[in-house]
């Protein structure tokens, strides 16, 4: 079974058609890195995934429920909406934390959110709260930011903003973990700190879809790679092969690029 | 007539203003945000409509507005105005709502769409989103602004006069058809001393919001 299928995606803007369909799937525990040149569609596709751009054909499966139908838009209670965008966690390029709360509420904000709507809330209020505390507790010294738990976003480097974006996006535990070139908005010498950290979750079978333009690194963190070209998928497979073997002129052309 | 009794005629003056000043203001700063909410509508018949409404308010002098809602219903409509302060608060809640709309407008256009985006894929419905994530954005965004704005409102509400509502300069003026022009004078030294106050809490405010940057 398989955790995400995705299957004829298309989406154009205007005239433009960005996703040309994208048909793939990926099994639990899986790393998918999606690479391929700016507007080849990469990022609208991770997009069309959480919901964030509605794709105009395409249907997407979690887990073999079928959870968006372009054909049958179905209207949603905001419960169903809610349920079906948790299967995903996505962190962003240019982090979004929210700056008004500090690590650790950054973290938490939306399960404490959530919890207002158990039955018990109100009896086990303490309790609840505590439990959601420790959770993100742990998950911010996963990440390495223990000392950090109660600076705010604009105390803190680019690097370590986007592993408390990682932490928050975790806590709501995913099915699927999308990265949006999770790295390109840092100085080189930040980067190194998030790889590290979206490593340390790829050896943990955490199931995994990461667009960037980190070649070294998509090479060997995944299990497996996609390269988007104009629109579709022009190339896919092991990254072994997809990088030392490429069997189209376009992924030579932009591999030779980072050589 | 002593400095004493001119004070505490002033200050029943002042006492008007004040409620002119606070009643304007609980029911602007609501009413302008639902007006904002209408000019950044997707539908775009009612968003030219709040336009050209916020246009046309914030085109013509608040004190022709005053003359209008008190004697265009009498003079239109055979209805005529029953209350001179009522006309004022209706005058000024309009006025100072359309102001607010576009202070509320551009702090709602200035947030960054991605705080939205990251809400949203985090489960939140749009409105726990803005409440919980954009709003307090907004309000730092706007405080300078907002400040500014209120501490016009306070001078405005001597515009009431042209209806004949008491207030602190139709206080100080009751003196100068006496021969008497200090009291008009020392009517400045309320409107600083409020106005002061507001500066000082609206300085609070920002302090406030200082522990967090956008």
């Amino acid at each position: 079974m398989s955790v995400l299928k995705v299957e004829n995606i298309k989406k154009r803007y205007g005239k433009t058609d960005v996703l040309k369909g994208i048909s793939f799937s990926i099994e639990r525990g899986d790393v998918i890195s999606i690479i391929g040149s700016s507007g080849s569609g990469k990022t609208t596709l991770l997009r069309c995934i959480n919901f964030l751009e509605t794709a105009e054909s395409g249907k997407i499966y979690v887990n073999d429920d079928l959870i968006f139908d372009a054909e049958n838009p179905c209207k949603l209670t905001p419960a169903q909406k809610r349920m079906r965008q948790l299967s995903f966690g996505l962190v962003f390029q240019s982090f979004n934390l929210f700056p008004q709360y500090n690590v650790l509420e950054n973290v938490t904000l939306a399960q404490r959110i959530m919890a207002k709507s158990l039955p018990d809330y109100s009896l086990h209020k303490k309790d609840i709260l505590a439990d959601i505390n420790e959770r993100a507790v742990a998950l911010i010294s996963r990440v390495g930011l223990s000392d950090k738990i109660v600076s705010y976003p604009w105390q803190l480097s680019g690097g370590q903003q986007q592993r408390v974006a990682i932490a928050r996006a975790l806590a709501l535990n995913p099915q699927i973990l999308c990265f949006d070139e999770p790295t390109s908005a840092l100085d080189p010498e930040l980067t190194g700190e998030v790889l590290r950290v979206i490593r340390d979750l790829a050896a943990e079978n955490i199931t995994m879809i990461i667009v960037t333009h980190e070649m070294k690194f998509a090479e060997d963190v995944s299990s497996r790679v996609i390269f988007m070209d104009e629109g579709v998928i022009a190339e896919e497979g092991p990254p072994g092969l997809v990088f030392s073997n490429p069997s189209t002129e376009r992924l030579r052309a932009f591999l030779n690029v980072f050589d | 007539m002593s400095f004493i009794s001119i004070t505490l005629s002033l200050l029943s003056g002042f006492c008007s203003t004040v409620y002119i000043f606070l009643l304007t203001l609980v029911m602007a700063l609501p009413l302008g945000l639902i007006i904002s909410f209408g000019s950044i509508s997707g539908f775009k018949p009612l968003r030219w409509l709040v336009r050209m409404i916020v246009w046309a308010i914030r085109g013509t002098p608040l004190m022709l507005q005053l003359i209008i809602v008190f004697y265009a219903p009498g003079l239109l409509f055979g209805l005529p105005m029953q209350s001179r302060i009522l006309a004022v608060l209706i005058a000024f809640v309009i006025n100072y709502a359309a102001y607010f709309s576009e202070i509320y407008r551009g702090g709602i256009e200035s947030v960054n769409k991605g705080q939205y985006e990251a809400g949203q894929v985090l489960g939140m419905t749009k409105t726990q989103v803005f409440f919980k994530v954009v709003l307090l954005q907004i309000v730092k965004r706007i405080l300078p602004a907002m400040s500014n704005e209120v501490i016009t409102l306070v001078k405005d509400t001597s515009l009431a006069r042209v209806i004949l509502v008491p207030e602190l300069i139709h206080s100080a003026n009751v003196y100068v058809s006496k021969g008497l022009i200090w009291p008009l004078f020392y009517s400045g030294v309320f409107y600083l001393v409020f106005c002061g106050i507001l500066t000082l809490l609206f300085g609070c405010a920002e302090k406030k919001l200082s522990y967090f940057r956008i």
